[in-house]
Order: C-alpha cells, then sequence, then structure tokens
C-alpha cells in the first residue's frame, strides 16, 4: 500500500527539483520549514521526530534540501516530511506538510474490531511496521 | 488595469449627503417635547426614527436594507416606518414610551440612498443600540430584526442586505465550534482544499449500499462524504444503520490509507432530543463530523455548535431552504447575512457557492460570502456586496463547501475563485464516473494536488490549467477518463442577486 499523508501523495513521487521549487515557495510565503521523520506512520501520529529545529529566518531552499539530504543519510529507510510553519495570527499552525521520502516497503494497517453492545464496533487502526521495536521497523 | 487600483465610494458608517441626494436626506424632523407624545398617529419619521444627524456607535448594530416602497410612499417615511417596527414602535403614539428612555431604544434611520440603476428601491441604514438585544441569541437578533418589518403594509418589499456587527456583540457568542486551523490539526490536511462527495442517490439506499459508496469515495482519496440535507431516517434506511456502515467505510478506507476521513453524519431530526440522541451516538461511534441542516432553526443550531465545542466534534451546516429568502434581489435576507449569522451561532463548515457550478451565485457576490467566513477583518467591499467593515475579534473561522454541479476539469477556477481553505464537494462529479467511485474521487484528488503543486511552483495556473491537468492525466487513468466525460459541463445561466455597485476606475489626482 501506499500512506496518503500529506499534501502531494496521490502525484508521482516528487523529485528533488520540485521538492526543492515547493521548499522556495513556503520561503516566500514567509513560513518555516522543518524536516521530520518516523518509523511509526498511523494516521494520528501528530508528533513525528524533528530534524533540528524548523529552520526560521532561511531565504534559499538549498539550505533545506541540504538538511534533508543529510536526515535521508541517516534515515533513509523512514518515512520523511516536510512541514512549513506560520505564525501569523489567526493561523500560528502547519500550512503545508508533505512526504518526501518513503521506506521501499510500505505494509500498512490492520483495521481491529471489538464487537461491542447492539451491533456497535470499537475500530483499533494499528500499523504493522510498528509490531517491530522503534528503529527496526524497516529493515 | 490591477484590480487594486480599482476604486468604488466607500459608504461610511456616518452621514454623507452627495448634491443630488440633499433633498432626500433631509433633517431631522422628530417631533420633541409633549407633543410627540400625544395621543393619535404620527408619522414614523416624525417619531424619531429617522435621525439623519445621527452617529452611529461603535457599539451599535448596522443593519442595511433595501427598501422598495410602494406607489407614492416617501422613501423616508417608508425606511423612518422600517426603524420603528423592527425596534420600539408601533402604529400609534403610546403614552407608555414615557416610563423608559425611549430615545436609546429608538433604532435610528440615517441614511436613505437610492439603489444604483434600480428605480423605486432604496438603501436604508439602520442603527440599533446594542441594548436592544440579548447576548449570545441569533433567535433575539433575528426576531427584531426581521421578525416583524418584512411584512409591513407601505412596503412592496423588504430584503435585509447586510449587517454591522459590533466587536462588544460578537464577543458575546461562542463561534465556529472547531475552525478553521484546528480542524486541519485534526484532519492532519494542510496546504489544500479538503475534497468530498455527497452521497448519491440522495434517497432509497439502505444502510448497507450506503455505506459501500462512503468506502469506496473515501478509499479513491477523498477526504469527507457527506449526508444529503434530507437523509435523516426514513424507512429504506434507519439513521443508526447509517451510522454504523458509514463508520465501518470511514475506518475501513483510514486504515486502507493511512489517512484520516471522515463522513458527515446528519442529526437533524424533529426534535432537539432526537438530535442529541444521533450526535451522541455519532461520538460513541468515533466520527469526527456530525451535520445539521440550517431548517433546524437558529436555536437548534447553537445548541448543536455548543455540543460540537463539549464533544471535540466538527460541525458541518447545510443550508437546506436558503434560497427561499436569499435568492431574490428585492425581497428577503441576503446569504452574507446569514453567513455572518451563522459565523457567529458556531458553525465550523457551511455551504457558500461554488461560482462555477449548477446552482446561483456570482463570481464577486460569493466572494464577499467567502471573505465574511474566512477572514478575521473584512473591509466593506461594495463591488463584493460587502457593505461594512467588520471586526470578528479572532472568533474562529468558518470553512466554505463548495458543493453543485463541479467536477475535476475545473480544478483550475475552483482554485483561482475560491482558494485553498475550502472544501470541494464532487457528488456526481465522484459517484458518476464512468470506472467506479474510486476512480472518480482518485481523479479529484489528483487534479487537484497536481493544480496545487503548480501554483506553488508559480505557474499562470488559471490559464495553463486544462495544460497542468492534461498532464497529470498521462499518469492517471481515471482523470483522463473524467476530464473526457465532463469536458463541456459548464452551467452559464444570468444570476438572480449582483452586487449593486461595479468597480469603476478612479479618477487620477
Amino acid at each position: 500500500m501506499r500512506i496518503t499523508q500529506g499534501c502531494f501523495s496521490f502525484l508521482p513521487d516528487l523529485t528533488d527539483e520540485q521538492i526543492s521549487r515547493q521548499v522556495q515557495y513556503c520561503l516566500e510565503q514567509g513560513w518555516a520549514v522543518n524536516i521530520e521523520f518516523t518509523d511509526d506512520p498511523h494516521p494520528r501520529n501528530n508528533f513525528w521526530e524533528m530534524w533540528g529545529l524548523p529552520m526560521f529566518d532561511l531565504r534559499d531552499a538549498a539550505g533545506v534540501m541540504m538538511e534533508l539530504n543529510e536526515c535521508r543519510k541517516v534515515y533513509g529507510d523512514r518515512y520523511i516530511r516536510l512541514s512549513a510553519f506560520d505564525s501569523s495570527h489567526g493561523w500560528e499552525s502547519v500550512r503545508l506538510s508533505f512526504i518526501v521520502n518513503r521506506p521501499k516497503d510500505e505494509p500498512g494497517f490492520r483495521l481491529e474490531r471489538h464487537e461491542m453492545a447492539g451491533r456497535n464496533i470499537r475500530y483499533t487502526t494499528s500499523s504493522y511496521a510498528a509490531d517491530r521495536p522503534e528503529g527496526r521497523r524497516y529493515d | 488595469m490591477p484590480p487594486n487600483e480599482l476604486m468604488t465610494t466607500t459608504i461610511p458608517t456616518s452621514r454623507r449627503t452627495p448634491p443630488e441626494e440633499s433633498n432626500m436626506n433631509m433633517h431631522s424632523m422628530t417631533v420633541r417635547g409633549k407633543d410627540r407624545y400625544k395621543s393619535g398617529v404620527l408619522e414614523y419619521k416624525k417619531m424619531g426614527y429617522w435621525e439623519p444627524d445621527y452617529q452611529p456607535k461603535d457599539t451599535d448594530i448596522i443593519a442595511l436594507f433595501r427598501v422598495t416602497p410602494q406607489d407614492g410612499v416617501d422613501p423616508v417615511e417608508a425606511s423612518a416606518a422600517v426603524a420603528g417596527e423592527s425596534s420600539t414602535a408601533t402604529w400609534t403614539v403610546v403614552w407608555t414610551d414615557r416610563l423608559t428612555a425611549a430615545e436609546k431604544y429608538r433604532a435610528k434611520c440615517f441614511r436613505v440612498d437610492p439603489v444604483p440603476n434600480s428605480p423605486g428601491q432604496y438603501f436604508a441604514y439602520i442603527a440599533y443600540d446594542l441594548d436592544l438585544f440579548e447576548p449570545g441569541s441569533i433567535a433575539n437578533l433575528s426576531a427584531s430584526i426581521i421578525g416583524n418589518v418584512f411584512g409591513f403594509k407601505p412596503l412592496k418589499a423588504l430584503r435585509l442586505e447586510d449587517m454591522r456587527l459590533p466587536v462588544a456583540y460578537v464577543k458575546t457568542f461562542q463561534g465556529p465550534a472547531t475552525g478553521i486551523v484546528v480542524e486541519r490539526e485534526r484532519m492532519d490536511k494542510f496546504g489544500r482544499p479538503l475534497l468530498g462527495a455527497t452521497v448519491k442517490p440522495k434517497l432509497g439506499l439502505s444502510g448497507r449500499n450506503y455505506g459501500r459508496v462512503v468506502y469506496e469515495a473515501l478509499k479513491g482519496g477523498l477526504d469527507f462524504t457527506k449526508d444529503d440535507e434530507n437523509i435523516n431516517s426514513q424507512p429504506f434506511m434507519h439513521w443508526r444503520e447509517r451510522f454504523l456502515y458509514c463508520m465501518e467505510a470511514v475506518n475501513k478506507a483510514q486504515a486502507a490509507s493511512g489517512e484520516i476521513k471522515g463522513t458527515y453524519l446528519n442529526v437533524t431530526a424533529g426534535t432537539m432530543e432526537d438530535m442529541y440522541e444521533r450526535a451522541e451516538f455519532a461520538k460513541e461511534l468515533g466520527s469526527v463530523i456530525i451535520m445539521i441542516d440550517l431548517v433546524i432553526g437558529y436555536t437548534a443550531i447553537q445548541s448543536m455548535a455548543k455540543w460540537a465545542r463539549r464533544n471535540d466534534m466538527i460541525l458541518h451546516l447545510h443550508r437546506a431552504g436558503h434560497s427561499t429568502y436569499t435568492r431574490q434581489r428585492s425581497h428577503g435576507v441576503s446569504f452574507r447575512v446569514i453567513a455572518k449569522w451563522m459565523r457567529l451561532a458556531g458553525v465550523d463548515h457551511i455551504h457558500a457557492g461554488t461560482v462555477v457550478g449548477k446552482l446561483e451565485g456570482d463570481p464577486a457576490t460569493t466572494r464577499g460570502y467567502y471573505d465574511i467566513c474566512r477572514e478575521d477583518y473584512n473591509p466593506a467591499r461594495l463591488e463584493h456586496g460587502v457593505f461594512f467593515d467588520q471586526h470578528w475579534a479572532s472568533l474562529n473561522k468558518l470553512m466554505p463547501v463548495a458543493s453543485g454541479g463541479i467536477h475535476a476539469g475545473q480544478m483550475h477556477q475552483l482554485l483561482d475563485h475560491l482558494g485553498e481553505d475550502v472544501i470541494l464537494q464532487f457528488g456526481g462529479g465522484t459517484i458518476g464516473h464512468p470506472m467506479g467511485i474510486q476512480a472518480g474521487a482518485t481523479a479529484n484528488r489528483v487534479a487537484l494536488e497536481a493544480m496545487i503543486l503548480a501554483r506553488n511552483e508559480g505557474r499562470d495556473y488559471l490559464h495553463e490549467g486544462p495544460e497542468i491537468l492534461a498532464k497529470a492525466a498521462e499518469t492517471c487513468t481515471p482523470l483522463k477518463s473524467a476530464l473526457e466525460v465532463w469536458k463541456d459541463v459548464t452551467f452559464n445561466y444570468e444570476s438572480t442577486d449582483m452586487p449593486d455597485y461595479v468597480p469603476t476606475p478612479s479618477v487620477a489626482m
């Protein structure tokens, strides 16, 4: 399966040049770009690990691309995404977020059903990869 | 000429008397002292409801009416009557006024202008003191402003065009239960419009069949599916059946995609007790969103908004029934007023028009509605039908929904007209896809992502739109097929409701 979180997951994987243009767009809006990675892509896992801090005061996408390549060297077997933060009043949250790196094999999610009273079912989604310990999930 | 060089006359909230209107905007005719309270009938304009020298206070609520007096009725008298009948007046003088601070409570019409290019119609500006209204109650606000006057005999027609809501009043309302920012955080979706579809056919599917449509659409790539306005609990599908099968579909699609998904479960019912029961069940099943119809009434909407805030639920409003009073230009209530009321009342989503789809809405007027939903401050923009500066004082933002006769081939136009914070709902444009519902959903999602990518890259996506879509379709057969099937579908009809003011170039200084 292919996890389709983020803004561009339905398109073919973005090339570095395409990623760089999106980063440049974010910087031109005055947003700070953050690199995050995880091996637990559960849809409600909001807090992926941060690769350093969001890059404030950056003007050129090249800086982000350099960091992204460093991150890929270490965590190239995991999910990596870029998130852009807008600090302006009334928003103060993420403006754009998209996946820029994926594991070769994406095993997907198990849906568990617990039958409750009546016809009610309690659902739990869990990543097959998360069955293994952190750090060894996509070996 | 770039749009920011276009100028229009802005109407200040205080009195302005251009020479050509000076015979209309006369001075006060108010009878004062003892004579004011002599038993009998006095013209409204002499009773203190026409005060052209009045300077509205920052805390006043101001209403703008389009007044069409009966033949032979003085427009100032007609406008004063509207002020009177929507505040303290009755048809005759009453001595009991003298027991009150009557002058404060009288609504004051302070300005009457002829409507451009519409003989017989007048814009009446009326100011209401804040003390006339109960805090935090749309029912009370609307009972005052539109409660009595619309059937008044001396008027042929009356329309409430816009309102200025003072911050002091705005702050008495909860506002949208969730708001655009928190909705995006909860749904984990940033940087693009959200995608939805209304399940079709709207009537007749069993719960099991209905859930099938939801599953296919969500798995194919939509973020939301939606009950239609008249899906409640009918013989072919009891509401609990619908909720159970829909949540199976939502959870299966979430697991299949790794994304958060939702389906607007319509909890509209005959009584508040039934609505609460349905909302509680939706919560118990883990739904992220519920839905109500505008026809349940303002108080019921406010109750559901409070429930939604307490229960971490997004609240979708379907504006069912609004066209009965919003569509005609001369009579009723403009949708921009309804949008303002709904932002106060506290819903998170509101249908606000598509511009290019099958339902009424010219681009400029629709832009005005979207601004009212999404901005923290609306400057007066007569060319969008927005007559007043409006501060929202950090009240949550309301997500507009575009629904009705739109398809993937219009993606560039939709993004251009409606922007990024909007839900695009492709019902027929998903379910009617020749390769099936999943393919229909995928076509829409690919078209959207390709357009956002192109926009962010700085391309002239509006003009290059068809090219961008064709390119994306090269690697996506469902999109290719959607573009082929719906390529010629447009809905070009004359709008019945448009702004009265058009931009004119400013005079060079």
